[in-house]
């Protein structure tokens, strides 16, 4: 939860958001999404819609390469939160509260549409704008979510030729 | 068909015990519990064990070894680290690379090799009253460890990420030299960080564990000790937990460990962690306090040609220029070193999103990485972190980064930047959400001055983890004497990372292989049933 120190930080209106999306997330208890280990249908609609702006220029740009490469994003992102601590889950079960509140997603995030129809330059906004918050919460964040995902992309080979990284070497024993 | 040594040895009969399978309570009895298996606590327990106790070391990550080391990051970070490798300080501006599997941070660490620098003994010696910290009194320490552990001049030439490392240092006079490795019969993979699959890396998983395991020891992994239960001055009893499967929840059954003498050997997180859960005495509250990390900032650079920094020895370069340069308590000094560069440790430390974060990753096979590691701890402008207990009792490191540090940041992105552009460089990039890539020297310096340095906008990892149960003579000043043991508690000891009062200025692992060593062994001869027998 919030401290009072963070709740004074981040500004009044945004506190407010950020207390209440941190209540619900509590008091809600969150259900996984069919074939997902830990993100919420909320959560995953929201992922899916940041997934393609931080990947810009390293997705694949033809369909239906473009669909796997997210729809592997996505789930990467889920199995990689599921291995994290439970107070680290919850910190991020936080955010989606935040992020999934139409108040939170348009105050904070300052995102009008909702995830789902969010356009790219929507989301790109967003980015840019926790990016450089004056807000050292909304920073960590941006942080957050975009290492989230960007790690989701890199671990999975079929990032890997674009960047020019062969793979690791098979264990033939080195010439004598 | 590489063997391996932890799967062959099981299968002869080594003691070894998943607490994430039990199906009951468990109650093990020994001379001695080790709460932690990395460097402090595999020497540990193979010192013990060779004396004749029994010992049980008891692991909170699961045992993996060489057939479960893949080479894929996506695999190993979440096996092999603490938060899948993304450990973060409690205000997330700083990522801790830190181990989480049996071996701790030795299993993936990047090898090298430091002794203590006797500059950093000095000032043990004068701040902070250490009387067994002389050159003279650690040589056969670190001579026995380097011995074990095959600890060496690497005769091979270093990959290019390392030497331009080196050359750029030349150009400009900086000395800088060749890292030893503790390794034997390296094959120059360069995927240490993922867990050596040859076994080359002489880590505690294949050497000193197997060892005491050889002498009889029980291992239990994938348990936790949540607290130590006193009586008097005397600690009764360990209470610990297996881990779920998953790796992430508690599991249901207890663990109780009764010994003659606990080793705490659970990390400068892990350590302080058990001893603020188990309220202990701590009059002065001095546990969890003045941990340090050698908070590091790193460079990239787009070279005109292939530098493949995923090939060959992570870590073999190293300059002290800016350590031995400047007064040990004067502004802030900084090792060089290079990293290795895989798909996701570089994608997530490289700033950005996006077309400009894609464009970086295009150019993988060409970056080249140097990294500062501030040596902090040594001035009062730079007090460490302070080790908490979250409502759950796990830990988190608050770790406020002042003024003085944020200068030290600066010097050393300025630093990094003339390197790589003597070295040849096309464009050089500080890690940082505001830096941008810049052309020349020039550039880069103004760039570098403008660079706002608060929280969360410098990108700032730590692979090194020291302090918080600092060791020294003063009752009011340290956790533990110089023996290790614990100053208001007749059988408890700490013998890992967090003993030393300030940061190394080198990498640990050494520093803390020879500390234990001789503190361990000072514990056999007291513990051990044939007198005379120091291990």
């Amino acid at each position: 939860m919030l401290t009072r120190r963070q709740f004074l930080k981040v500004g009044v209106a945004s506190g407010v958001v950020l207390a209440g999306a941190g209540w619900l997330a509590t008091r809600r208890g969150r259900a996984p999404a069919p074939g997902f280990q830990w993100l919420d249908e909320r959560s995953a609609r929201i992922v899916t819609a940041l997934v393609p702006a931080v990947l810009e220029g390293a997705l694949p740009a033809a369909q239906p390469a473009r669909g796997d490469a997210v729809r592997e994003a996505v789930a990467a992102f889920d199995r990689a939160v599921s291995g994290l601590s439970p107070p680290v889950q919850e910190e991020i079960a936080q955010l989606f509260a935040l992020l999934g509140l139409a108040a939170g997603r348009f105050i904070v995030a300052g995102v009008r549409s909702e995830w789902a129809e969010a356009t790219g330059e929507e989301v790109t906004a967003f980015l840019a704008r926790w990016r450089s918050s004056r807000f050292g919460l909304l920073r960590a964040g941006y942080q957050a979510l975009t290492q989230l995902i960007i790690a989701s992309w890199y671990g999975n080979p079929a990032s890997w030729e674009r960047i020019g990284y062969p793979g690791p070497p098979t264990l033939e024993p080195p010439p004598s | 068909m590489i063997a391996d040594p932890l799967r062959d040895g099981i299968a002869a009969g080594w003691k070894v015990i998943d607490a994430a399978a039990l199906d009951r309570d468990l109650a093990l009895e020994a001379d001695v519990v080790i709460a932690g298996s990395g460097a402090g606590g595999g020497v540990t327990a193979e010192i013990l064990a060779q004396a004749g106790l029994s010992v049980v070391i008891v692991e909170e990550g699961p045992l993996r070894s060489s057939s479960d080391f893949r080479m894929r990051e996506r695999e190993a970070y979440p096996q092999l680290y603490q938060e899948s490798a993304g450990r973060q300080t409690a205000d997330k501006a700083i990522t801790i690379l830190q181990g989480r599997s049996v071996g701790g941070s030795t299993t993936v660490n990047w090898t090298s090799s430091f002794r203590t620098p006797p500059t950093t003994l000095a000032h043990w010696r004068h701040d902070f009253g250490l009387a067994l910290a002389g050159e003279p009194d650690l040589a056969p320490w670190f001579e026995r460890m380097e011995e074990r552990l095959s600890i060496a001049p690497w005769p091979v030439a270093p990959n290019e990420n390392n030497d331009i490392l080196r050359r750029g240092c030349e150009k400009l006079g900086f000395p800088a030299a060749a890292i030893r490795r503790n390794v034997k019969g390296c094959w120059n993979l360069g995927y240490c960080g993922m867990g050596c699959p040859t076994n080359a890396k002489q880590s505690m998983l294949v050497t000193t564990i197997p060892g005491a395991l050889a002498k009889g020891a029980t291992l239990l992994h994938r348990a936790r000790v949540e607290r130590l239960v006193a009586s008097g001055d005397r600690i009764v009893s360990a209470q610990a937990r297996g881990v779920a499967a998953s790796g992430a929840q508690p599991g249901p059954y207890r663990i109780r460990l009764a010994a003659r003498h606990y080793v705490l050997s659970a990390g400068a997180i892990g350590s302080p962690a058990v001893l603020l859960r188990s309220e202990l005495p701590d009059p002065h509250e001095l546990v969890g306090k003045r941990t340090f990390l050698h908070p590091t900032v790193v460079s990239a650079a787009v070279m005109p040609w292939e530098v493949k920094g995923f090939e060959g020895a992570p870590q073999s370069i190293y300059s002290d220029h800016f350590l031995d340069s400047v007064p040990v308590d004067g502004p802030v000094g900084y090792k060089l070193e290079a990293p290795p560069l895989h798909p996701i440790l570089a994608g997530i430390t490289l700033p950005g999103y996006g077309t400009r974060h894609a464009a970086w990753m295009k150019e993988f096979a060409n970056l080249q990485v140097v990294i500062a590691l501030l040596r902090d701890g040594f001035h009062p402008g730079s007090p460490g972190g302070r080790v908490i207990l979250r409502a759950d009792g796990t830990p988190a490191l608050d770790y406020p980064l002042g003024d003085f540090l944020r200068e030290g940041m600066r010097r050393a992105y300025l630093t990094m930047a003339e390197i790589q552009f003597a070295a040849g460089a096309k464009t050089v990039m500080p890690l940082h959400e505001d830096g941008g890539p810049a052309a020349s020297w020039a550039e880069a310096k103004s760039a570098i001055a403008a660079l706002p340095m608060a929280a969360l906008h410098p990108r700032i990892v730590s692979a090194h983890v020291m302090g918080g149960c600092a060791m020294g003579p003063d009752a009011r000043r340290a956790v533990v004497d110089e023996r290790g043991r614990h100053h208001h508690l007749a059988n408890l000891s700490v013998h890992d990372g967090s003993l030393f009062p300030t940061s190394i200025g080198a990498n640990p692992q050494l520093s803390i292989y020879a500390f234990a060593a001789r503190m361990a062994a000072g514990l056999a001869r007291e513990l051990a049933p044939a007198p005379g027998r120091a291990g």
